[in-house]
């Protein structure tokens, strides 16, 4: 995966190691431990999204629905079937990877504007289903008591634990990815983004890479619900909704789309944004989530990652083609 | 029961009159520019709240406020392709969903600080009870609902069929370069299908606010729902928009009476889906043409 | 060099009773005809003539309306182009399309994908045989860049290239797929007269190869002199077919050409 990427992930892990650290013996800033709990849950989606869209060029508005869909059936098998959670996490992947399939199958034959309306109306169904199905999914009012995760026989509780059970997370899964994008796989990602006529002239069987990536990222944010229900231990459809699946796009465009560093920063950046800063600003967040969209879209398409010469290269071409 | 499948009839055909107005938004401005605009559905929405603002705020008779919350619609659109779209003309398609993306999130937090989170309602054009037919009870607003409704689809058609202005726009779809060359002002075109677009959605939030009331975070379902008509119909057709339209609010209004009311949005989604996945170039659209297309 | 060594052998592509309609326009009439192996088989006729129809048709890219198209014996019309690219046709493009992105060594890299199996999974997880294989990827593209003479940018984004390069690096990635059969699209399209010699040479190092070439190419004097034979398409259909001398003595063809010529 390259020494510069090495490089770069080491800084990052020495960063997060000591990150509860610096804030928690401040009071004014010690509940950012927390913040970055959710960071880290949302930067597994995010990583996935940018494999699919900075990478492989396809869209999606549905990551919300999948991130759901993983909450839930963590959930249900938990609460209502005693299910070991971490079993209903894999659980979890298994149902994503499959409705993925399903959907993936014919939506990623569209392009541009027809794949984002598929995936955000599938996005919209599956959040439908979470508010109706009230006896699985407790409907609107939500699911409660779901049991803690453990871990060598104890309860993680502390939000100590769960920050680096989280990170530890995120950093395999970022390594796995990353040596996805440095491999036979990720050269034809990146030629399907490219040129698919191309890539298919070359024995590339586009369709199949696209579901299948498509099917990776729905397993990370399956991944991510998981661990998103047992920290928070009570569920609501609206965390799951179509505003949500506009988020992961929007902190993965803020980092930077075309590097999977970029959807991280993106993240964090956008959790603390919308978990801490904008609650200044209470019933002019939306507004500002909207500016942020236009501002990045229009003139930084490359993310923060492009600013200052970093990938100065690809910053122009960084949306180019994407969804075509 | 052959009552209640007279009214859910009715019903039907009334949501999908609303319907039908949305997807023809989408067409115009997909037939000049071949943009999805995903705002679409915002421009619902606020048509309805800025009726109510200037029936119930300003007071001004119903017609005027009708009028009025078209032409603050109208001025919207085009300050959206002006002052926003313009500028990423050169943009990917996946830029330009997120833009469009962007601006509906921008225009349903305007409207969330406006008007707040509360649904308002409008008078209905005009008093009187329901007419009666066969024991089924139709609203005289339906009847303005479906009225206007096919006003829009007739003079659209006309206008696009005879008159120069339609054939221009049209003929900036096809071809920009060309249409450049043979003098049609281009840039002018999609500023009038963005107005015309906008227009067009406003006016069909501002009938079904008497119906149904209006609030801040209607949009995005009214503009997905209409983007499903305009699927199903296939991109750019008007007519088929139309049959589209009604084909989704029957389904939707069967669902709701026969099967799950919960699940009644679910239903044009579905259809939505089935569309695009089993047949994108739609209903009456042509699958040579749409092979050419951007999807 | 002129096609006196080429003898007849068993056919490796088989084109039968082809046709291929764009709504009202029928871009491909009726078309029959077979390639030898190891033969550099040139495709010539006046624009529009369906050439490059012919093309997308045995690569895959168009599902033709009507025929067959047989491959080693295998019917290939209809079915997906990484499909046929792992049956072993290879194809370039007339409009140069190269990863602008990636690489040249990357790009070669990318030619060897049907011919390498390691997934996400194993990618992900580094596993030992991936490891191995990517290693033999490079090394192997490494050689096909040595073979086009390409070996010294290896580093450098395809992009950059100027368009002689470019189009020697589309077929060097076009072999590292190790087809039987390469279709090349006007390759000499855009180049100079140097550059054109060189290509001819490449060409004929890539049949030498055992591999059976077939070009579309407006560059008469390229033609004459390296390929063994000739088809000439006309409006879709057969005009004319054989060595490269009897065509052009062929009356028909001339005609079609400076008809052709006439309209433009």
């Amino acid at each position: 995966m390259g020494r510069k990427n090495w490089l770069i992930m080491l800084g990052a892990a020495i960063f997060i190691g000591v990150f509860p650290w610096l804030v928690m013996p401040f009071k004014a800033v010690s509940h950012y431990v927390d913040v970055m709990v959710f960071a880290g849950i949302f930067s597994l989606v995010c990583i996935g999204l940018s494999l699919l869209m900075g990478y492989a060029g396809q869209i999606s508005l549905a990551q919300a629905a999948f991130f759901g869909i993983g909450a839930y059936t963590s959930g249900i098998l938990t609460s209502k079937f005693g299910v070991n959670p971490w079993l209903a996490m894999g659980g979890g992947t298994v149902v994503c990877a499959t409705v993925a399939w399903v959907v993936g199958v014919p939506s990623l034959r569209l392009k541009g504007h027809y794949l984002a309306m598929a995936t955000l109306g599938f996005g919209v169904i599956v959040n439908i289903i979470f508010a109706e199905e009230v006896n699985w999914t407790g409907g609107p009012s939500g699911m409660i008591d779901i049991p803690y995760l453990r871990m060598f026989g104890r309860k993680i509780t502390s939000d100590l634990a769960w920050y680096y059970l989280v990170w530890g997370i995120v950093f395999l899964v970022l390594i796995f990815c990353f040596h996805v994008l440095h491999s036979r796989v990720g050269r034809a990602l990146r030629a399907i983004h490219e040129d698919e006529r191309a890539a298919e002239s070359v024995g590339v069987p586009t369709a199949g890479f696209k579901v299948r990536v498509f099917m990776l990222s729905a397993v990370l944010a399956s991944i991510a619900g998981s661990l998103y229900t047992h920290y928070v231990t009570c569920l609501n459809p609206s965390s799951f909704n179509l505003m949500w699946s506009i988020r992961f796009v929007l902190m993965v465009m803020v980092g930077g789309m075309q590097s999977l560093w970029g959807a991280l920063v993106g993240t964090v950046l956008m959790t603390f944004v919308g978990n801490e800063w904008l609650q200044v600003f209470a019933e002019l967040e939306i507004l500002a989530y909207g500016a942020i969209l236009l501002v990045v879209a229009l003139f930084l398409p490359g993310g923060i990652v492009s600013i200052g010469g970093f990938r100065r290269k690809r910053r122009q071409s960084a949306l180019e083609g994407a969804g075509t | 029961m052959g009552t209640d499948f007279l009214q859910y009839v009715i019903s039907g055909i009334t949501i999908g009159a609303i319907y039908a107005m949305v997807a023809i938004g989408y067409n115009i401005i997909y037939s000049v520019t071949e943009i999805i605009n995903f705002a679409q559905g915002e421009f619902v929405m606020l048509g309805g709240l800025f009726a109510v603002f200037f029936a119930g705020t300003l007071h001004l008779p119903l017609y005027l406020a009708f009028i009025c919350a078209v032409a603050v619609a109208g001025c919207i659109g085009l300050a959206m392709d002006r002052f926003i779209i313009g500028r990423a003309r050169e943009s990917s398609v996946l830029s330009l969903i997120i833009i469009t993306i962007a601006v509906s999130i921008l225009l349903k937090g305007s409207a969330m600080l406006g008007w707040g989170k509360d649904p308002y309602s409008l008078p209905a054009f005009s008093s009187g009870g329901p007419i009666m037919v066969a024991g089924a009870a139709i609203q005289p607003q339906a009847l303005w609902i479906i009225g206007i409704c096919a006003l829009v689809v007739i003079s659209l058609t006309l206008f696009f069929r005879k008159s120069v202005y339609g054939q221009a726009m049209l003929a900036c779809a096809n071809n920009p370069q060309a249409a450049r060359l043979v003098g049609i002002p281009v840039r002018y075109m999609v500023f009038l299908s963005f107005i015309l677009s906008a227009a067009i959605g406003a006016a069909a939030g501002v009938i079904i606010t008497p119906v149904s009331m209006m609030e801040y975070e209607r949009g995005a379902l009214l503009g997905l729902k209409g983007f499903g008509a305009a699927a199903l119909g296939g991109l750019g057709q008007f007519f088929g928009a139309l049959v589209a339209g009604l084909i989704l609010g029957l389904a939707e209004s069967f669902c709701a009476g026969y099967l799950s009311s919960g699940y009644k949005d679910a239903v044009a989604l579905v259809l939505l889906l089935m569309v695009l996945f089993l047949k994108p170039e739609g209903l009456f659209g042509n699958r040579e043409a749409a092979r050419l297309k951007k999807f | 060099m002129t096609g006196t060594d080429f003898q007849p052998s068993a056919p490796i592509l088989k084109v039968s009773g082809l046709w291929m309609k764009f709504g009202g326009v029928t871009a491909l009439r009726d078309v029959s005809y077979e390639v030898p192996e190891k033969v550099i088989q040139a495709v010539i006729g006046p624009n529009g003539a369906g050439k490059t129809t012919l093309f997308n048709c045995i690569s895959g890219m168009l599902g033709p309306s009507e025929g067959s198209i047989t491959f080693l014996g295998q019917a290939i019309g209809g079915i997906a182009p990484h499909r046929i690219a792992v049956a072993g046709v290879a194809r370039t493009f007339q409009h140069v399309a190269l990863f602008k992105k990636m690489s040249v060594l990357e790009n070669v890299m990318m030619g060897r994908h049907p011919r390498t199996g390691s997934g996400f999974l194993a990618a992900g997880l580094r596993l030992p045989g991936m490891r191995s294989e990517e290693k033999l990827i490079r090394s192997r593209a490494l050689e096909y860049l040595e073979f086009a003479g390409l070996a010294g940018c290896a580093g450098v984004e395809s992009g950059t290239l100027p368009l002689g390069k470019q189009k020697i690096l589309e077929i060097a990635r076009a072999l590292a797929t190790e087809p039987r059969l390469i279709l090349l699209d006007e390759p000499a399209g855009g180049l100079n007269m140097k550059e054109t010699e060189d290509l001819g040479e490449l060409i004929q190092g890539i049949k030498k190869l055992g591999v059976t070439v077939m070009l579309v190419e407006h560059d008469m004097n390229l033609i004459m002199d390296i390929s063994d034979r000739v088809l000439v398409l006309h409006y879709g259909e057969v005009l004319a077919s054989g060595a490269p001398a009897e065509i052009k003595e062929n009356g028909a063809v001339v005609e079609a050409y400076l008809g052709a010529e006439d309209e433009e």
